[in-house]
Parts: C-alpha cells; structure tokens; sequence
C-alpha cells in the first residue's frame, strides 16, 4: 500500500495536432491530440502533458481549445507546458481545464515568475521543467547545466543548483530532461535523474530518451524519479501505457492498474 | 430536475469539477455559482478549493460565503474536496496558523519533514498522484467504488480530526492519515474525485444522488 510511481505520455502539440516524437522517422502528423488524449486514458495513464510547440502567438488559442475539449471528457491530471510566460498564460489554461502548468525558459529569465506563479495559484500546479545537459568530461565529477531554446543554448546555470532554486521559489515538481538523451531512445540519464531527486523534496519527472519499457523501469528504480514522462513509445501503438505498467509491476515497481 | 451547486470564491480551476460532475449525472443540472441565494437553493452542494489556506479563508470570509457554508452544512448533502475538505476544520497550521470553519473538529497539519518509506527511499513533499483509498466505514458515498482503490492526490497539508470516528477513509504516505471525514449531511475527501478517472466519477455520482442520510 503505498504511493503508485506515474506514468505520464507526453503531446507534442504543433496548431492542434500531435506531432511525431520519433526523431529519425519523418511522419509529422500523429493525430488528433482529443483522440490520442482518450485512448492515454483508456490504457491506464496516470496523467497527460501537452507540450505546445506553436511558434506563433496566432496560434496558441488553438492549445487551450485542445485542453477545453479533453478536459471535458478525460478525467485525470492535465498538464501544458510550452510558451507559459504570464500571470495570464497561466490563468488561460487553468481556466480552460488544465491543473499545472509547465514552465520552463520564462524561469530562467525572470525566476520571480514561479514565485509569483506559486504564490498566485499555488505550488500544486506550477511544474518547473528543466532541460539539462551533461558539461563534465572525463575523470570530472559529474556537473550539468540548464540549456534553453530546445538544448542550444548554454545559461552556466548549475542544474541541481537551479532546481533546488526553484522548488524554493516555489515549483510543486519538476519535469526534468536530459538533452543529450532526448530523442535517441537510450534512456534516462541516469546519473543526472538520481542526483536531482535526492537534491530536492518535491516530485521529479524523469524525461528523455526513452525507447523501451525497461528504459521506464530504469527510470524509477535506478533514477528514484516519482514519475516518468515519454513521448514517441506511446505514439503509434508501439507499446501501450497498460504494457508499461505491467512491465513496472513486474519489476517491482507500485503502480496503479 | 435536482441541482447541485459548486461554490465560486474565485480559488482556481472550476472547469474541471463541473465537467466532471455533468458526466457523473447528466440528469443533474449542475450550476458553478458565488451568490448565497442559489446556493442555498440547490439540493446539493460541492465546496472545491486549491491554493493557499489564508487566501481562501479570506475570500470566504469577504463574500460571506463561509456563513452560507456553515448553513449548507446543517441543512442538505455538502461535498468539500481538497483544500474545500481542510476549510471544514477547526484551524490549519498553513500560513502560520489559519482558522476554518470548524465544521469539523479538528486540526489540519503538514507531513512530517524527511519522511521515507519502507525501502529507506525518501518521500516527496507534496503527496502527489495516485494513492489507495481505504475505506474504514461503510457509507453511500462508497458504494461501488472497490476497498483500496487509487484516487489522485496532491497536497501538503491533511486533516487530524478530534474524533477519529469521522474518519471514513485513510491512506497511506507512509502512515496512515485521513484522506475521507464524514459527518451527518457532510462528506470530505482530500483526494480529487474529479481527477481520478472512473473512480472518482463514481464518487461524484453517489454524491449526487445521496440523500445526505447515513
């Protein structure tokens, strides 16, 4: 009897569609984000996240219409991340249904927004999303710092540094991924997932490079992450979420059936 | 028609507790309302609430919401979630000492600091996702929601009430707490029922056709 380990996929929305989270196959479009929010549901998962990746401000009415219409039907935890910046982007999708929000390069910028954030509409729905890359070589201790604009961009901020920074600011989880393992289906960092977690008191989701159930596993057992997040193993109908769960009960992990 | 009323005291997200309510019942009409008279006009009533303690106490308190409560609460079936469940309390240790509405007798209290579980693993601050709900006593609210099923939480704080005997269900994190109090007319979860799939949608459909009888 005890707390069940998440299990969350993840949209990659672009204007109202599911785009591919295969990084080597060139299919763009994987559907209808409503469609694969219900069968998620159905198989078991035990939260969904949006990532908008709309480039223009035109368009990003389109992601809360998205999250008005799965709300209305799909009864667990909704999470949207990408382009949050205001008080009022927040509010938006609060309001449209969803119960966090993501943010990720506008607290690098301003970290006083999650303090407003969290202080506004409180630490439960503030998820601070960390994209961290491995800066130590060799016989070095290991060390990652926070990148913006999609992992090009090196900030020098310390990653465990910037998550305990944020968690004191307020964030309720943290959504951490591994650029160097995003998209290349090798698995979690590891290392990275475990030292952030032990570093800090509040939920971690580990995230990037998954490309097996074991990868999942891994995730929780060796990573001590409380949930894990994957995007192009669950799209297509490579494996379904009740697949991965079964595979985490099977190695012992808590999970809800 | 019957109705059920969700209190607005202008605390976050209401989109999600009435959807899930119009899906639970669609016969019930369901309105999402701040003003005292429909309140007090609807069969039922769900007292929602996320956020910070103080802030929804003041809100309650500006608008003289928490006097319609307190009547609600002696009158017709009242359904407190989350925050909404540790408002019915005596007082709350949340920012530095807050009263509630001492609907229920008792006190709301943080997890202990460094919690781990039974692996040495630490546990997390806030209880986040999806726990099991064991049902210490029989009540219509639980019927046919299976003994320990998993409803999603996600909190810090959780309620210790004076008389263990309003406890209607516990959960583990890592020892028990009361995650469910009922009292007469009155029922509380700390969990979502509108976050916790078709568990949770059975939840809301007992409660909507609940008589507020024990």
């Amino acid at each position: 009897m005890s707390l069940a380990k998440r299990i969350i996929p993840c949209l990659d929305v672009d204007n109202g569609r599911v785009v591919k989270g295969v990084k080597f196959v060139d299919i763009r479009d994987a559907g209808d984000p409503v469609e694969i929010a219900r069968r998620y549901d159905r198989e078991g998962a035990d939260e969904i996240t949006f990532l908008d990746i709309t480039a223009t401000q035109d368009n990003r009415d389109t992601i809360v219409h998205v999250v008005e219409q799965v709300a209305s039907e799909v009864f667990i935890p909704l999470t949207v991340g990408g382009g949050i910046r205001t008080l009022d982007d927040i509010r938006r999708m609060l309001n449209a249904g969803a119960d966090k929000v993501g943010i990720n390069s506008a607290a690098v910028f301003n970290p006083d927004f999650v303090r407003e954030a969290a202080e506004r509409f409180g630490s439960q729905c503030i998820v601070v999303a960390i994209d961290a890359k491995k800066v130590s070589f060799g016989d070095e201790s290991d060390r990652w710092e926070i990148f913006t604009h999609g992992g090009r961009k090196a900030t020098g901020i310390d990653a465990i540094a910037w998550a305990k920074k944020m968690v004191a600011y307020g964030a309720g989880e943290i959504l951490l991924t591994s650029m160097d393992r995003d998209g290349t289906r090798a698995g979690f960092d590891l290392p990275l997932t475990r030292s952030l977690s032990a570093a800090v008191t509040v939920p971690v989701i580990a995230s990037g490079g998954v490309g097996t159930l074991e990868h999942l596993a891994e995730g929780i057992i060796l990573g001590k992450a409380d949930a894990v997040l994957a995007a192009s193993i669950f799209h297509f109908a490579e494996y379904s979420i009740e697949q991965a769960k079964r595979h985490m009960a099977s190695r012992g992990i808590e999970v809800r059936l | 028609m019957s109705s059920v009323a969700v209190i607005d005291y202008g605390m976050g997200n209401l989109h999600s507790i009435v959807k899930a309510l119009q899906h639970a019942a669609p016969e019930v009409e369901v309105v999402c309302v701040s003003d005292a008279e429909t309140i007090l006009g609807a069969d039922r009533v769900v007292f929602p609430g996320v956020g910070a303690i103080r802030d929804c106490m003041q809100a309650l308190e500006q608008s003289g919401l928490s006097e319609v409560i307190r009547q609600v609460a002696l009158s017709k079936p009242l359904l407190g979630i989350c925050l909404g469940m540790q408002a019915l309390l005596t007082d709350s240790a949340e920012n530095n000492g807050t009263q509630g509405l001492d609907i229920f007798s008792g006190h709301v209290v943080h997890f202990p600091e460094a919690l781990i579980d039974s692996d040495q693993n630490a546990l997390k601050i806030p209880h986040m996702g999806w726990n099991q709900v064991h049902q210490t006593q029989a009540h219509p609210l639980w019927a046919n929601i299976p003994q320990d099923s998993r409803f999603y939480f996600v909190h810090s704080y959780y309620a210790r009430p004076d008389d263990p005997a309003l406890i209607a269900a516990t959960t583990q994190y890592p020892e028990a707490f009361a995650c469910a109090l009922a009292q007469d007319n009155v029922f509380a979860v700390q969990f979502h029922p509108e976050k916790s799939q078709a568990v949770g949608l059975q939840l809301l459909h007992n409660f909507l056709h609940w008589n507020g009888q024990v």
